[in-house]
């Protein structure tokens, strides 16, 4: 497999009245080619923002990106001015986007044929009508029955899960090398996202696509993650594969994350407290207020970075942990 | 479709009628009356103070009978498509009003096509220049507009461009198929003055709504799929953005008709609007009625339109 993205060091702000938000902060991964890469935490981590800072798709202002670069196949996305020519040739034909909400993801006044088609018309020289032909077609592939018929509909009067199905074949039609899926079935209700989810895994392994899965939900991402990573307040706070992680979290918070997974019969343990303030928060480990592990050590010294341990896959953040593992 | 059409029709008709008993009743309710005015001027003093030729006359122009009465039969007279005479001056009013209205509406036509064009340019330019200086310069003229009297600005305009600078005609008022350039001449103040407002209007309306869809989550997705800033704007914003700018629309003709008698007036313009005002002033019913009926026709008519053309814009919309 191919490396696809590295993504170093990127780091995101927005300016506002209160002060500067540090959404995204020196935050680095990586994603190989057809691979699937689950991104979980807490609502208001960051999530959405790292994603989008890779898109240039940050509102600016207030948003910035102040670092960092994005690493797609040999070339740096960040160096793309917002809205130049190369930048709209890596949107939706190398990387596409699904986003959370289903009712309002897709313009209200255009009908699902012209949506899907004008995709394909500005990234392939192709005819409309070799495009419309294409949309019925990828329509189809996504589960939607009477595609043709389906076209001509407005998103108003499909259903929430139709619509992402929609959204789904939207992302796909140009055959992209990668898709970030952004809280795509969150939602949904529980059946309709078991079968958005199974749609989406299927489809990206049939084309080889790489999935990034931003969710909330650590259970989902288990399920059909390669590789997790977690992140908190802006950081990325640990990295490894579904089983490292699933079996031998390295971050407390991380812990807490799988003790709020479902399971029959056990209780929820509730991670305890807030996530930080994102405005000046001081360069000490983000999760100290909330850790049951926390050392004194911990309050003095600055967060560590990302850092492999034993030179594998798996890498915390965790200052107490890192010494732990004798790194 | 057809039944709404219909049904808005009838409540047209409906709104029409109240409007024509409504100022039916109040001219009659204010003090004075035509004949006073007539017989005022009659240069035979004597037979002005005779109470009995006064009565006469009244009675001649029934006058003297209970309102509801006078309205019946002057709502019949007007289905047959009599609508009567001057009382104070004796002209046909269907025919003076058939050159008059000519004029409201070639003006009024061009301040609302001006006043959609600017104000909607204006809209787009600052919305997506959000917070540089045209941004800053057409939201604090677009304020002005929206606030200023319209007699105020007139008056200025008068004074400087017309009187001190000469630059155009003061006042009066040619047809553009009878001397283009004289028309056009005469037009800039008077259609300046009656587009202000409504430019403004339209202006922030369509800033404010671009702004909004601009933020909306569907064209956060257009961008994602690579599409230019281009199209970005026009196919994914501008219609959406638009919409309310367009319900919006039917307000501003009945601002620029109802403006007709000021700005009529001020600049001496034989239309619609200046003959409603003379009329007025002399209490002369049978005119006051008619033209008030015309232009509440118009602003109407002109709202169903609107409405028929929202329809036509959002395809969520569905007459019922
Ligand atoms: N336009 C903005 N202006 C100011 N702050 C912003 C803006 N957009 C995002 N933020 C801040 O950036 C932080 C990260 O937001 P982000 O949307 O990435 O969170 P998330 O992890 O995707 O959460 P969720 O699970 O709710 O989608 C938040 O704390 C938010 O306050
Ligand atoms: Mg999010």
């Amino acid at each position: 497999m191919g490396r696809l993205l590295t993504v170093t060091g990127l780091t995101t702000e927005f300016r506002t009245e209160r002060g500067i938000v540090s959404a995204v902060k020196n935050v680095s991964y990586h994603l190989d080619e057809g691979e699937i890469l689950g991104l979980v935490g807490e609502s208001g981590c960051g999530k959405s923002v790292s994603q989008l800072s890779l898109m240039q798709l940050i509102p600016t202002p207030p948003g910035k990106i102040v670092a960092g670069e994005a690493v797609f196949m040999g070339a740096d996305l960040l160096k793309y001015e917002k809205n130049s020519k190369e930048m709209s040739q890596i949107r939706g034909k190398n990387i596409s986007m699904i986003f959370q909400e289903p009712m309002t993801s897709l313009n209200p006044s255009m009908t699902i044929a012209k949506q899907m088609s004008e995709m394909v018309l500005m990234h392939e020289k192709v005819t409309k009508k070799e495009a419309i032909e294409r949309s019925a077609d990828m329509l189809s592939q996504v589960g939607i029955p009477d595609a043709a018929k389906r076209l001509e509909d407005y998103p108003y009067q499909l259903s929430g899960g139709m619509r992402q199905r929609v959204m789904v074949g939207i992302a796909m039609i140009c055959n992209p090398k990668m898709i970030i899926a952004d809280e795509a079935t969150t939602a949904l209700d529980a059946t309709i996202q078991a079968q958005l989810l199974e749609l989406l895994y299927e489809i990206v392994g049939r084309y080889h696509t790489a999935l990034v899965m931003v969710t909330h939900n650590l259970g989902i991402v288990a399920r059909y993650a390669n590789r997790i990573n977690v992140m908190y307040a802006g950081h990325i706070v640990e990295t490894g594969t579904v089983k490292e992680i699933w079996a031998n979290p390295l971050h407390p918070y991380t812990e807490g994350l799988i003790h709020c997974v479902p399971k029959l019969g056990e209780r929820l343990l509730p991670i305890k407290g807030m996530p930080p303030s994102l405005i000046g928060r001081p360069p000490t480990c983000p999760f100290l207020s909330r850790c049951q592990y926390r050392q004194k050590s911990c309050f003095e010294e600055n967060v560590a970075d990302l850092t492999y341990v034993d030179g594998g896959t798996h890498a915390t953040a965790c200052n107490v942990r890192l010494k732990e593992a004798g790194q | 479709m057809i039944s709404y059409i219909i049904r808005r029709l009838l409540y047209a008709v409906l709104i029409v009628i109240l409007v024509s008993v409504t100022v039916f009743t109040l001219i009659r309710l204010l003090p004075g009356d035509p004949i006073e005015i007539l017989v005022s001027q009659d240069i035979m003093q004597d037979a002005a103070r005779d109470p009995e030729y006064y009565a006469r006359l009244r009675s001649e122009y029934g006058l003297d009978k209970p309102i509801p009465i006078q309205f019946i039969n002057w709502f019949f007279k007007m289905l047959r498509g009599d609508f009567g005479k001057s009382i104070i001056r004796k002209f046909d009013i269907l025919g003076e009003m058939k050159s008059r209205i000519v004029v409201t509406l070639s003006l009024g036509i061009v301040s609302f096509i001006i006043s959609n064009v600017v104000g909607i340019l204006l809209g787009i330019l600052s919305a997506i220049r959000r917070g540089k200086i045209v941004d800053t310069v057409v939201t604090v003229i677009a304020n002005i507009g929206v606030t200023a009297p319209t007699f105020w600005i007139a008056i200025l305009l008068i004074y400087f461009i017309g009187f001190k600078l000469k630059l155009l005609p003061l006042y009066g008022y040619t047809l553009p198929w009878k001397d283009f350039g004289t028309s056009v001449r005469q037009s800039i103040m008077p259609v300046f003055v009656m587009a202000l407002g409504p430019i403004s209007m339209t202006c922030r309306q369509a800033r404010s709504s671009i702004l909004e869809v601009l933020n909306q989550d569907h064209v956060r997705t257009a961008w994602s799929k690579g599409l230019t800033e281009r199209k970005v704007i026009f196919r994914h914003v501008l219609k959406n953005g638009l919409m309310p700018v367009v319900t919006l629309q039917g307000t501003m003709i009945a601002m620029i008709f109802g403006g007709s008698a000021i700005v009529e007036t001020i600049f001496v313009i034989p239309g619609m609007g200046k003959m409603m005002v003379d009329g007025m002033l002399s209490q002369d019913y049978p005119v006051v009625q008619v033209v008030t009926l015309m232009l509440t026709f118009v602003v109407v008519l002109a709202n169903l339109l609107v409405d028929l053309m929202y329809g036509w814009i959002d395809p969520r919309i569905q007459y019922e």
